[in-house]
Formats: structure tokens, sequence, C-alpha cells
């Protein structure tokens, strides 16, 4: 069995607070950063399933992409941070930006880019070995960083608040994660994704295996984020993009071509004042 | 049309009269007839199983009771003819060279299953996991006859070489070797332990890889997918998500090696030089394990000494079935194969 954190060695001295030189890249409030995709086209193996996609995602704000089934927005969201690339048979065009940086340039590490772009999940994915404690902090062993117990310590605390699940698990922290509720589980993932105090946090359809009242929950820990992180959010529910977001973009597929943006902007004024008919039609369910 | 909805009406007072009732089963032929086949085959590997086990122990009573049962277990010769016979060097040497074969294969075979499961892709993955397929197909006598025609030659400078620096260490001494002697003596080297234990790791590789990469394969994509979205490093994904996964089948593809490597003959048997005393010396001359001495000895074999092998079989029986068991317990016990939640 592998031993994934390493126990404390001794007493922890009481008193001064803990130092965190190890852990400074991960403590240091970064803002939140704008993301930029430039014609984002993307295929799996001869077929094309985006369409030079491009779509600004700006600073601290919560971005919903909207659209019926197997219109391309969540292999959209996967480009954004390299997870696309996972799958053999995938291929991409075009550059997503942070800042001025290219995800996709040479000289950018894959895992470097994806602690800068945190994701979460469909399906809550704890690691199921793992204890709460372990799973929040788990991007630490997961790429080699140490620390001391009360670096750690500090860690969860702070990546539980943010994901507001602290309050609920502080007690327990040493039990298995796989032994909360779904909605908990979900937000231990978003806890897990904000220790490594990402710039963006990418979300797929985070709530959509949950009941209403822990759709509830992510909505509101979504809403807590908003400003201190980039937020961009693939979703089926309507309502929940009118709730949540503050910009859409209504991704579509017409028969048998590659996926596309009809139309982006403000939330309101999507859901409002769409200026095409596909997307009134989409936003007031007619289709879809 | 009525378009009015309904309020169910429950009894007043709390009347609670609901009472659970029986289910009865009534199978469609079809599937009587099945049920019927398959517990009949399955009762039928446990009955052979049995019925080796009682013939074992029904053969094997005559010998213990002649020479009693705790020294046949501490006896180092085999002289059923003189009534002296007894295990211990046997069973000590089965051990020993099965776990030679364990120290060789488990890092080889956990390396490769990793390899082909996380690693590789495409061509070269499903070519690694014909080959290792194709690997466990290669009858045991020709591992042996590779052993001794081939491996050996080339194990002996090994071994020498491991015998001159470390022979201090009492496993890795061979008595009557000169250090200074330009020109070792190889027969000294030949028919080893070490030598019998790597042709064995050979034949276990195969179906501990083949255990562990389908252990590994089966580790939830949506774990895997999780690490890797928080900057996982390779590594640091296999270290937290596959092996935590695949422990059960690291260690049940483990047990399954030792439990082949404890019964292999034909290979052993041309390798080994046979002796009949405890050797600890792993790299010298001369070795022995049951299954070989039974293979040796049983062509002139008369009622009595059949006897005495057959209690010799008897005793590495149970030791395997004990290792499997184990070893079917802990799989069992292991999430490996089980659904994820996630």
């Amino acid at each position: 069995m592998v031993d994934l954190i390493a126990k404390p060695r001794g007493r922890r001295a009481a008193g001064p607070p803990p130092r965190l030189d190890a852990l400074a890249g991960y403590l240091e409030t970064k803002p939140a950063a704008a993301l930029q995709a430039d014609n984002i086209s993307a295929w799996f193996g001869d077929r094309k399933v985006l369409d030079r996609v491009s779509l600004t995602m700006p600073a601290g704000q919560v971005t919903a992409l909207i659209g019926p089934s197997g219109c391309g927005k969540s292999t959209f969201l996967r480009i954004l941070n390299r997870m696309h690339e996972l799958i053999p048979i995938a291929k991409l065009s075009g550059e997503v930006r942070i800042g001025n940086e290219d995800i996709y340039a040479p000289g950018m590490r894959v895992t470097d880019a994806r602690k800068r772009i945190g994701m979460v999940f469909q399906k809550p994915n704890p690691f199921p070995a793992m204890s709460i404690y372990e799973n929040t902090i788990s991007a630490l062993p997961l790429t080699g960083v140490k620390a001391s117990r009360a670096e750690k310590d500090f860690l969860v605390e702070e990546a539980l608040k943010k994901a507001s699940l602290w309050d609920e698990v502080k007690d327990r922290l040493h039990q298995p994660g796989g032994g909360l509720s779904g909605g908990q589980q979900q937000r231990l993932c978003i806890a897990r994704a904000m220790a490594l105090t990402p710039e963006i946090l990418l979300m797929d359809e985070p709530a959509s295996a949950l009941d209403p009242s822990s759709t509830r929950r992510i909505e509101d820990t979504i809403a807590e984020l908003r400003g201190e992180v980039t937020i961009v959010i693939v979703t089926h529910n309507m309502q929940q993009a009118h709730r949540i977001s503050d910009q859409c973009a209504f991704f579509l597929a017409s028969h048998n071509t590659p996926g596309v943006i009809v139309e982006h902007g403000a939330t309101e004024a999507i859901f409002n004042a769409p200026r095409d008919q596909r997307t009134e039609d989409y936003v007031n369910g007619r289709f879809g | 049309m009525t378009t009015a909805t309904y309020l169910p009406d429950y009894p007043v007072n709390g009347l609670d009269d609901a009472q659970p009732r029986e289910i009865t089963v009534s199978h469609a032929p079809v599937d009587q007839a099945f049920r019927q086949i398959t517990r009949l085959s399955g009762s039928f590997v446990l009955l052979i199983m049995l019925l080796v086990g009682t013939f074992l122990t029904i053969k094997a009573v005559r010998a213990i009771k002649s020479v009693g049962l705790w020294d046949f277990i501490t006896t180092q010769a085999w002289s059923p003819e003189t009534n002296h016979f007894g295990i211990a060097a046997l069973l000590f040497g089965t051990v020993t060279v099965a776990l030679i074969a364990l120290v060789v294969a488990l890092p080889l075979s956990l390396g490769g299953a990793l390899f082909i499961t996380e690693i590789s892709s495409g061509w070269a993955k499903s070519i690694l996991t014909g080959a290792i397929d194709l690997m466990a197909a290669v009858p045991s006598v020709v591992y042996g006859l590779f052993g001794l025609v081939f491996l050996q030659k080339h194990m002996v400078p090994f071994a020498y070489w491991l015998s001159t620096y470390f022979g201090w260490i009492p496993l890795f001494k061979v008595d009557g070797a000169d250090p200074k002697n330009p020109l070792p003596n190889d027969a000294l080297y030949t028919s080893s332990s070490l030598i019998g234990g790597v042709i064995v790791s050979m034949m276990i590789i195969p179906i501990m890889t083949s255990m562990m990469r389908e252990s590994f394969s089966r580790a939830p994509a949506g774990e895997r997918e999780g690490a890797y979205a928080l900057g996982a490093t390779r590594w640091g994904m296999i270290r937290s998500v596959v092996l935590p996964f695949g422990r059960g089948g690291i260690i049940g593809g483990t047990m399954l090696g030792l439990g082949r490597a404890l019964g292999e003959t034909i290979a052993v048997y041309l390798i080994l030089s046979p002796i009949f005393d405890i050797n600890l010396h792993v790299l010298q001359n001369g070795g022995n394990t049951v299954a070989m001495t039974i293979a040796l000895r049983y062509g002139e074999a008369n009622d009595f000494t059949m006897s005495a092998l057959m209690a010799a079989g008897l005793a590495l029986f149970l030791m395997t079935m004990a290792i499997n068991f184990t070893a079917s317990a802990i799989i069992a016990r292991s999430r490996s194969g089980a659904d994820s939640e996630a």
C-alpha cells in the first residue's frame, strides 16, 4: 500500500503561526485571470466537433456554456485545461491564453497549465482511498510538493471554507471522502481544485448528478467564488445558467456539422433579448 | 375530461394493516436447466479438489506413520528404503526457489503491467499484451531447456561476481570458491537455486503481469481524470489512483505466481542438482524441491517409497492451497474490479 501523506513527525510546536514557505506558490492570492480561446477547432479522429470557436471569459466572472447535447461545449471546456489531449484520437487547433500565455505553447508544461486552470467534473470523483483531509490537499502528493503538517492544516481549512464545506466536515476530516453525500463529495472536489488557488475553475455540469438541494449548495458556492476565480461552467439547466452566470455562450451543432457558438454575451441579454432565433428558442425551452 | 388532481385517502385513525407479502419465484425451464448445469460444473471442481486431497492423505498415511509426523517434517534426507526420510530440505528448497522467482518476477511484472496500461499505446500495447499471454502458453519444459542450455551459461558470471563481492552475506556464500583463482570453477555455480529461481520467474511473470494489467486497467477513468486535472504528473496519478486501486491485483497476482512457483516441476528438475540438505547458499550448486523429487523418484518407487512421495506431495498440496486461499481472500476484500461510484 502506498503511503500518500507523510505522517507528522513529533508534536507541533504551539504558538507562532506556521511558516508557509513550501506552499508559497499555492497560498499567495493570485488574481482571477481572464481566459481567451481563439479559433478553437477540435476533432475526434476524422470527425470535426468544433469549428473555429472564439470566446473571452472575463476575469472573476462566471461564464456559462449552454446548448443541447453533442454541441461540443464539454469538448470546448476540456480543451481549456488540456484534458482533451488525454483521449488518444483527439486533435485540436487554435490557442487558449491566460493573459498572454498560450497554454498549448511548447514551453508550457501541461501539469502547470492544469494547476492554473482547475476542473470539477460531472460526477463527483474524490479519491476513495483518501480521507476528506487527504482529498482536499491531494494536489500536493500528485504534483510532488512536500508540506509540513501545519501548512497542510492551514491549506485544508482554507480550501474547505472556499467550497463552503468546512462547517460540515471539520469534525470528521479523517474519515473517507467517499462517505460524504453526493453534493458534499462535489464540494470536496471543488475544495480539492481550489486548494491549488487556480486562476480559473472549469465545471462540467457539476450539479447534474445531484438533487435540488445539493444543486443549490453548489450554486451558492459558485456565487461565493465569483470574483475570486474565473469560472466557466457547462450546464444543461437553463434556470441554473440564468441564476449563476454573468456571461453566456450558446453552442449549437446543426445536423452533421461541427459545433459553433451561435451567440454569446451578458446573461441577461441572452435570456431576455437574444438576437438569434435559435438562441431564443433554446433559452425558452422550445428545443434541446 | 377532468383536470383536477387527486389526494389519496389513507385510512383514518392511523390504522396500518400493511403486511409484507411472500413472493414466490418460479423460474423458466431454460433458467432451471441452466442453474442445474452450472451447479453441476461448480460442484465438480470442488469434488476433484476433495478427491485429490483425500487420495493424497490416504496414500501418505502409511509413510508418515512409519517415521512419525515430527520426523517427517524435520528430517533432511530422503531414503525411504532405510526408513529415514523427511521433507525439511525439500520444503526449504521449494520455498527458496519460489522466493527467488518472486523477487525477480515482482518488479518486472509490476513495471511491465504499468508500462502496458499507463505508458504504451496503440500497436505497442496490443503486441505487448499478446506477447505476455503467449509467454504464459510456452510449456515449462521449454523454459527448462532454455535455462539449461542458454541461461545457465550466462548466469554463472553473475553468480561468481555476487559471491566474490557479497560472499560475506551467508546467503551469497559459495563453499569452496576461491576469489583469488582467476579461472573460477564454473561447476560450483551451476545448477543452483538462483538459476532455478530465475527460470521459474520467467514462467510466473506472464500470469502476474496479466493479472496486474487487468486490475490496473480497471482503475476508474473518473479518478484518473480527477488526478490529471489537479496537475498530477503521470507518476503522481499512478501512485494515487492506479496503485491503490490495483492493490488487490498486485497481491493476488503475486500469490498466484507464488503458488505456481511452488509447484513448478520440470524446469526445476532440469536445472537443479538434487541434494537433501538445507542449502542456504543460493548461488551454490545443489538444491531441491518437493515437486522435482517426486518426478525424480517415482520411477523407481515401490509401494512404501511411493507412499513417502505421496506424503511429500500432500505437504505441497496443503501449502499451495493455503497460499491460494489467502490470495482469493485478499482479492475479494480489495476494491479491484468493483464498480467505482466515481
